[in-house]
């Protein structure tokens, strides 16, 4: 346990321990890597037997597999149009195992594959990616105009050129540092007020009397997490949406 | 979808109108309904993204061309740059028509 040296470890939570052996141990194979392909494989179920039934009147899974995506859906066309319901999948793909990351991080013993920087800049990274192949196929050598508004005086072009090549460049960075950051800092809240209710709590007298608000403060942060869990995977999704509409119209 | 069976989507409608329960007529625009905190929040985030993405590209181009520390310091302020207008966008009116 985290107070059993009479510290507080919050930053242990984070570390990658091989899992399945000398098998897992040889590859690499890590905790991380188990929860995502437990997210993948939950994401995968809840879809493909959420329509199994197709009934008319939906069942519970029936109703979270068509709300999910409908969500996905309606974020996709209001943001970039019907002309982006191409990009549906990969959108909601990104959303499911974000939100998934997210939500497996908080049962407990689990681990949360989203608050490593690694994970998150991948993700953002292919966002990028993505959306800068989707404006080169769409406008081809048209895309360099988005660097440059039109109507700008061409003396400011040395100014204006890399400021917006550099805010382009600083994308993933913010997509990718935001649920990374919000992920870790509840988490190590989550461990820090825990540890003090075990610290607490063993002080004689009063101390469960004492212990009590740090553990009340816990639960309220539990809800708290299901709401950042929610609210970050909308916001990466959402900026994704953000930046393909741009690829889609350039401005 | 079972829209096209019996007009039932239209019907919803209609019966949410008339209750009151029209899904948001003028707000939600932007690109995320969050505590004000939260906006404060995402201001930093992407300030201080632009500096690293600034700083970085200055760094490499650096080590790329070998010029010292000035293209570092160069687009060290460039990269300020890049972060008020990423504050300009993300605080700005959504501008698209659609």
């Amino acid at each position: 346990m985290a107070a059993e040296g009479k510290t507080i470890d919050a930053l242990s939570q984070f570390e990658l321990i091989p899992v399945l052996g000398p098998v897992g141990r040889a590859v690499g194979f890590t905790q991380s890597n188990a929860h995502m392909l437990l997210a993948i494989g939950l994401v995968s179920a809840l879809m493909l037997l959420g329509i199994r039934r197709r009934a008319l009147i939906p069942g519970r899974l029936q109703s979270a597999a068509e709300m999910s995506y409908e969500f996905v859906e309606s974020l996709v066309v209001g943001q970039v149009g019907h002309e982006g319901r191409r990009y549906f999948p990969f959108v909601f793909a990104l959303f499911m195992f974000v939100l998934a990351g997210n939500l497996l991080g908080l049962f407990p013993y689990a681990f949360t594959y989203t608050s490593h920087i690694a994970v998150t800049l991948g993700l953002a990274a292919t966002v990028f990616v993505v959306t800068t192949a989707v404006a080169f196929a769409l406008h081809g050598r048209k895309f360099f105009g988005y660097f440059f508004p039109e109507g700008a005086p061409l003396w400011l072009a040395p100014i204006i050129v890399p400021v917006e090549l550099v805010s382009y460049l600083s994308r993933p960075i913010s997509l990718s540092v935001r649920l990374f950051a919000n992920m870790v800092a509840g988490h190590v809240l989550l461990k820090v007020f825990a540890t003090f209710v075990v610290l607490l709590g063993t002080l004689g007298v009063v101390g469960p009397f004492v212990a009590a608000l740090p553990l009340a403060v816990n639960v309220l942060l539990v809800g708290f997490e299901i709401l950042v869990a929610f609210l970050q995977a909308y916001v990466f999704a959402i900026l994704t949406c953000i930046y393909l509409h741009d690829a889609v119209h350039l401005h | 979808m079972v829209d096209q069976r019996d007009g039932f989507e239209q019907r919803l409608r209609s019966a949410e109108a008339r209750q009151g329960l029209d899904p948001d007529p003028a707000g939600d625009r932007g690109p995320s309904p969050q505590a004000p905190w939260g906006i404060g929040l995402r201001a930093g985030v992407e300030i201080v993204s632009a500096l690293i993405a600034g700083a970085g590209l200055g760094w490499l181009l650096d080590r790329w061309l070998g010029t010292g520390p000035w293209l570092l310091l160069l687009f060290f302020l460039i990269g300020g740059a890049a972060g008020v207008l990423n504050l300009y966008r993300l605080v700005s009116p959504p501008r698209r028509p659609n």
